[in-house]
């Protein structure tokens, strides 16, 4: 049987993973899917609370509402960081972040 | 949604409205220098729709107007806070868009969407200003950080576009941070509204919850992180020297101006509504002083070793908000007879003080550099007879930012700590001094250099009008307010009232 404790070690597993790629990936794009995978650690937490947690009737739906609008944002954050990095591959032709340092980091 | 909401909501809905005739404008004018002037006089129906809510609050005698779109949620707050916040915004964005009228010459096509991308991001902050509730933060957080990354990235060229990379990335990872510890949050509470965070909160840290205590003040942290990347401060501050440095300059100017009040504004918000327990207060206010000693001991002495005037300001905007978090360390449960809103009136005045003086060194930086092509302090060198009046605004921007009388950085430096020793931390205020005298090094050296030095080239460095009067408004506005700071520090002190009633 599956309980909360099972999705917040999930979540915290993911997040820790995400986090360990984004510091340790060279390749701006798997940078971006490390981030990705940071939000969605967040958002197994966040549907966890919302549908195990015994929340007011009113504020229930918070959770699940808050995990779509990550969901979108996402999204569009990816669109813009895809357009700057393909603009960076013309300029430098190379999309690694070691090498991506005009100035210092 | 009822008319009623729609009223409260005017000033951002004309913000993106503006933003999007600019747009519009664009695609059927030839002559480009009429969008300055269309963004400039249009930013005046947000200012006085903001200006007939403030009327229309004091008129009610009401602290607040709320707006709860149907769902009997309240999501959206209009009251003095966000309505103070409001003008310094539109404010700030019109000196911006003044002082980039003659930088925007430089592209060769999109001027109207680089001021449309401006007025996005600022109707994202003006949203940041009024929210009370977790979910509308992080979308309005996003709304100022995706325009922003793409202004920073305006350019094309390499140094742009590695702006825009780094700005992006990092905001990304700093708002999934900022998410898990609302998660938390949430997880604790039930409930995304501040207000009710905090009703819920009073109950859980009255029963014998030990290990609630540790996790929530691990999400308190997390959300620490999250904001600390907007505003810039140490640990999580590496973006912005770079950021900075490959920004076009008027993003750069408002960058440092308007995000960073957005960021006071949320944090205040959060932290004096969602997390007022005293429990909790006594632990992040510990550790916003932490942060603050830290952030502008490293911003100046890293400051003193650039030669770039951009980087240079960057450094010196994480130094700038040490001393801004002495302001949200100073809470009123630390001592028992302290004057309550003492630190968050601080931060406002500091903020208000600081956007004023910052806009007027961006301004003369972005006139001159505009007509000299570098950035190098050491190309400022002689700028006193080539530029008179610009190297004088300069000069006394910097005296502003040391905090040396007769300017409102002075001012506001004495208010800030003042409210650091009303609340028993006079080591901070200690801090916060020594920390002035070492930022006057690097602050004076680009008074010497264009004061003392010989200039590289004789001929007058000259400036369009829009650019003159930007500069000119901020230089009365930092000399006015360092002579008779009275009404501003009044302002500041009506606006934080609802945060701590």
């Amino acid at each position: 049987m599956i309980e909360l404790a099972h999705l917040q070690i999930l979540s915290a597993g993911l997040f820790a993973i995400g986090t360990y790629g984004v510091l340790a990936r060279r390749s701006a794009v798997l940078i971006l899917m490390s981030i990705e995978l940071m939000l969605n650690a967040v958002n197994i937490n966040l549907v966890g609370y919302a549908a195990f947690v015994d929340f007011d009737e009113a504020t229930r739906s918070f959770g699940q509402v808050l995990v779509i609008f990550v969901i979108t944002i996402a999204a569009a954050e990816l669109a813009l960081a895809i357009a700057i990095i393909l603009r960076l591959y013309r300029n430098r032709s190379t999309v690694n972040v070691d090498e991506i340092d005009l100035m210092k980091w | 949604m009822t008319t009623h909401d729609i009223y409260l909501l005017s000033p951002e809905i004309s913000m993106a409205g503006l933003a999007i005739l600019l747009i519009l404008v664009d695609l059927v004018v030839s002559r480009k220098s009429i969008l300055t002037i269309v963004a400039v006089l249009g930013l005046a129906v947000p200012l006085a729709l903001s200006i007939v809510l403030w009327f229309d609050l004091t008129d009610q005698a009401a602290t607040q107007m709320k707006a709860d779109f149907g769902t009997e949620i309240v999501t959206f707050v209009v009251d003095k806070f966000s309505l103070f916040f409001k003008f310094l915004l539109v404010g700030a964005t019109a000196l911006v868009i003044l002082a980039s009228s003659e930088y925007v010459s430089k592209f060769k096509n999109f001027h109207g969407e680089f001021f449309a991308l401006i007025l996005f991001a600022t109707s994202g902050m003006m949203l940041l200003a009024s929210t009370v509730e977790l979910i509308t933060i992080y979308v309005s957080l996003e709304l100022t950080a995706l325009p922003i990354a793409a202004l920073a990235a305006f350019m094309r060229d390499s140094r742009s576009s590695e702006a825009g990379l780094k700005f992006l990335i990092l905001s990304a990872i700093s708002s999934a941070v900022l998410l898990y510890g609302m998660v938390i949050i949430y997880g604790f509470t039930g409930t995304t509204v501040l207000a009710d965070i905090a009703t819920q909160l009073g109950g859980l840290l009255d029963g014998e919850s030990a290990f609630g205590g540790n996790a929530l003040l691990f999400g308190v942290i997390l959300v620490i992180a999250g904001f600390g990347f907007k505003i810039s401060s140490v640990p999580f501050q590496m973006w912005a020297p770079d950021v900075y440095e490959g920004s076009p300059t008027p993003v750069t100017a408002f960058l440092s101006v308007a995000s960073k009040a957005a960021g006071f504004a949320v944090i205040l918000r959060v932290f004096y509504i969602a997390f007022s327990a005293e429990i909790l207060s006594v632990d992040w206010s510990a550790v916003f002083a932490v942060l603050a000693a830290v952030s502008m001991t490293f911003g100046n002495l890293v400051a003193i070793r650039q030669n770039n005037i951009k980087r240079m300001l960057g450094y010196s905007t994480i130094a700038h908000a040490g001393y801004l978090m002495v302001g949200l360390a100073a809470v009123a449960s630390r001592t028992p007879d302290a004057d309550a809103i003492i630190g968050p009136s601080g931060v406002l005045f500091y903020l208000s003080g600081y956007a004023i003086t910052n806009l007027a060194a961006f301004s003369a930086v972005i006139a001159i550099s505009n007509r000299i092509n570098s950035d190098l302090i050491d190309s400022f060198a002689g700028m006193a007879r080539r530029a008179p009046f610009l190297a004088g605004v300069l000069g006394f921007s910097m005296i502003s930012l040391i905090g040396v009388p007769p300017t409102v950085g002075f001012m506001s430096k004495i208010y800030i700590f003042g409210a650091a020793v009303d609340t028993n931390l006079e080591w901070l205020a200690v801090t916060g001094m020594v920390n002035s005298v070492i930022s006057a090094y690097y602050y004076l050296r680009v008074v010497k250099v264009m004061y003392l030095r010989e200039p590289i080239d004789d001929a007058p460095v000259g400036s369009a009008l829009p650019m003159k009067l930007a500069v000119m408004v901020t230089m009365a506005g930092t000399a006015f307010f360092g002579i008779y700071p009275t009404p501003l520090i009044n302002l500041a002190r009506s606006a934080v009232d609802v945060l701590v009633s």
